[in-house]
């Protein structure tokens, strides 16, 4: 059937079975908006920044594993996308977001709102195109959204020039693709799964070391599974919180920087490291010549490149967690005695006996740590909790009872403040039947705070919880530790008054000091159903512990800091 | 840290911007090509390109698994034996002997390109080394310009 690229880009939404597009538009790509208008299959939202639009796709995704879905116009319209598009790269999330562009005619010219769009966003995508005709259209949107989801899983971004959107050509919507220079592995070598299987058989002090990749493939009961059969202590990365319960005896925590004294001398001692999705990062590894000095390395990934980056690998096996999973899993089974690792199990939970996660309540002042146990407690798995980035982030992760993957969903590895409201959004939009909430920090919200105006009329009920120590904490944190409390433009104590903030754009706000304070507020926004903001005051000076400093060891943690 | 010299010729689709895709990789590291050359190849819709690069070994290896990770990527060929070749052409002033220039090109596995009422052109094929040493040879005749290709390669078997 012929018709017009902004017809084109519709159609393929349709086929692709995407029921949410968030957006904003603009002169380069009106003529797509115009098509909106006409249709209803799908929702479009309307955030106000462009930014934000690619956070909630990506909020979207993340919660569901789908693809999520931005549109965006050329020149600003796209340069606000970058940083989405950039955090979405980081944590190998799914996106496809589509860029107006000025006419094919007018490329090069200096025109307004002319930018390379596709020269930008080239080293923070998995792939990107530039379209030159309306009868390339149908198979780069195939592409797009095929690309997107396999694989490695990653944001593509497709610039479309005005004129092509107006464009006729004729529409044939490919049923599947076929690029011959890309074809993942997903199957992994039967042999190296074998050899990995009895190095797991013959350890003695094995752990799993589980990364985003878990989460990424939908492996996390094959994970479960596995733990179990095996009784091998597993360490979770930020990105595979919520993998196994929270309550299970053989998770040790969270690993890294900020990861508990038992999940990081697990690390260090281990003799068999079984890393399931996860790519080394500096964040979890420390020192890198110390890192998992006495292991073996397993390293199952579906990313070629991932594999051997930073750690040299012992058994490195490319392919579908998931595909991998299966194969080793009925391996292992055969020949594991779960009870050999006993004395290492032992010996952990002798660690964690001595330095637990832990932080000191008091009756006078709020502490971050005693809110987020709370929203555990009382909304546990009912709720999706979303976090900005920084010292709330990590106390999130430390302390929230997750139970599930996809629960907490956050920017790991760009680390992008302002991230947390607008993903909760497309969280919200995503899982209607959870409560959305967002953690995050004076700092980080004010970053898309514009956004309440989009929640509130989209009616997507995020609860914001802010947890304000009138400080951008983590800085602060470093300011303390490492210069001399030398406070450089941390210092946020001019803030607005954030109650009235969300009154004025429709929602509900809440001032809290005190614990009972904090639970009626919560129990209300939770009742009432509207976007609301809880400004929590927190001990403004409050440390994320314990905590493995910039490039020192994993086995070397800061326990406490003494002045 | 280990630096070393690598020739890597990669076969890609023949798509407008996969050129920058793949340089991008070694620009984002603060890497240098030092020689390229990108052609068609013949009957398809591939093109080969073919880069000499300097850099610390592991970063080098991971350049190259990235490069395998581009979507238009088919083939990343890295080989510790190809045969190279370089060439490069040089103009002389036509008052320098146009014998034993020739002679030198010969002995270089080249010859004279074009003889105008000026200058004399002359072209040679080797070895990246051999070229190298072609060039000091020639100085001597007094070279008013040097124009050197990017290196070619290919596998010995």
């Amino acid at each position: 059937m012929e018709m017009t690229g902004a017809q084109m880009v519709i159609e393929a939404m349709k086929l692709e079975g995407v029921d949410t597009v968030f957006g904003y538009p603009g002169g380069a790509i009106m003529n797509v908006y115009d098509e909106i208008y006409k249709q209803h299959d799908f929702k479009h939202i309307l955030t106000r920044h462009e930014q934000a639009a690619v956070h909630a796709a990506e909020g979207y995704a993340r919660a569901t594993g789908k693809v999520g879905v931005a549109f965006v116009t050329s020149g600003p319209g796209f340069t606000n996308a970058v940083t989405g598009l950039a955090t979405a790269y980081m944590d190998s999330i799914p996106l496809v977001v589509i860029s107006g562009q000025v006419p094919i005619t007018l490329i090069g010219t200096d025109a307004f709102q002319e930018i390379d769009a596709t020269g930008i966003s080239r080293s923070c995508t998995k792939h990107n195109y530039l379209v030159r005709s309306a009868k390339e259209l149908p198979l780069i949107l195939k592409e797009a959204f095929f690309i997107a989801s396999s694989g490695r899983p990653g944001p593509v971004h497709v610039d479309i020039p005005k004129d092509v959107t107006a464009e006729l050509a004729w529409f044939d919507y490919p049923t599947r693709v076929d690029i011959p220079t890309y074809r993942p592995t997903t199957k992994g070598n039967v042999r190296q799964i074998k050899k990995a299987s009895e190095a797991i058989c013959n350890a003695k002090r094995p752990v799993f070391y589980l990364g985003g990749g878990v989460i990424h493939s939908n492996s996390a009961d094959l994970v479960r599974k596995f733990v179990e059969i095996t009784q091998i202590p597993a360490v979770e990365t930020l990105m595979a919180r919520g993998t196994l319960r929270h309550d299970n005896p053989l998770l040790l925590g969270m690993v890294g920087m900020h990861g508990t004294y038992q999940a990081n001398m697990a690390m260090s001692e281990t003799d068999l490291m079984i890393a399931l999705g996860p790519r080394f990062d500096d964040r979890v590894t420390g020192k890198l010549s110390e890192f998992a000095k006495h292991a073996k390395i397993i390293h199952v990934d579906i990313d070629p490149s991932s594999i051997g980056k930073l750690v040299d690998v012992d058994y490195p096996i490319v392919g579908d967690l998931k595909e991998v999973l299966e194969v080793m899993i009925t391996k292992v089974k055969e020949h594991i005695d779960p009870d050999r690792y006993q004395s290492w199990r032992e010996i952990l939970k002798r660690y964690n006996e001595i330095h637990p996660l832990k932080y000191e309540d008091s009756d006078k002042v709020l502490k971050p740590q005693w809110v987020i146990e709370r929203v555990g407690e009382l909304l546990g798995e009912d709720a999706v909790i979303t976090t900005d980035v920084g010292q709330h982030q990590m106390w999130t992760a430390q302390f929230y009872p997750f139970t599930y993957p996809r629960q907490l969903i956050t920017s790991g590895g760009l680390g992008t403040m302002g991230f947390g409201f607008p993903a909760a959004m497309g969280v919200k939009r995503s899982r209607p039947e959870k409560i959305s909430v967002n953690f995050t920090g004076d700092g980080s919200i004010l970053m898309n705070i514009q956004e309440l105006v989009t929640a509130v009329e989209s009616r997507l009920p995020v609860i914001n919880i802010i947890l304000n120590n009138h400080y951008l904490g983590m800085v602060r944190q470093w300011q303390t530790f490492f210069y001399d409390k030398r406070y450089a433009e941390t210092d946020l104590s001019f803030q607005p008054d954030f109650v009235r903030l969300a009154e004025a754009c429709g929602g509900i706000g809440y001032r809290v000091e005190t614990k009972e304070e904090f639970d009626e507020a919560l129990k209300d926004a939770v009742e009432k159903k509207v976007v609301a903001m809880i400004d929590v005051i927190i001990d403004r000076e409050e440390n994320v512990l314990p905590m493995v400093p910039s490039g020192g060891t994993l086995y070397n943690m800061m326990l406490e800091f003494k002045e | 840290m280990k630096v070393e010299r690598r020739i890597i010729s990669v076969i890609v689709q023949n798509e407008h911007s996969v050129l920058a895709r793949i340089t991008g990789l070694f620009a984002a590291r603060g890497y240098n090509i030092e020689t390229l050359t990108v052609a068609p190849i013949p009957d398809s819709n591939m093109s080969r390109l073919t880069m000499e690069t300097r850099g610390n070994v592991r970063v080098i290896e991971q350049i190259i698994k990235q490069l395998h990770k581009l979507i238009p990527t088919y083939k990343v060929i890295e080989h510790e034996e190809m045969i190279e070749k370089e060439m490069v052409m040089m103009k002389f002033p036509i008052n320098e002997s146009l014998s034993n220039i020739q002679a030198l090109c010969q002995a270089y596995n080249g010859g004279i390109a074009n003889v105008s009422s000026q200058h004399i052109i002359t072209m040679v094929a080797d070895e990246p080394k051999r070229v190298k040493h072609f060039i000091e040879a020639a100085q001597r005749f007094h070279p008013v310009e040097i124009v050197r290709g990017g290196v070619v390669a290919m596998e010995r078997e």
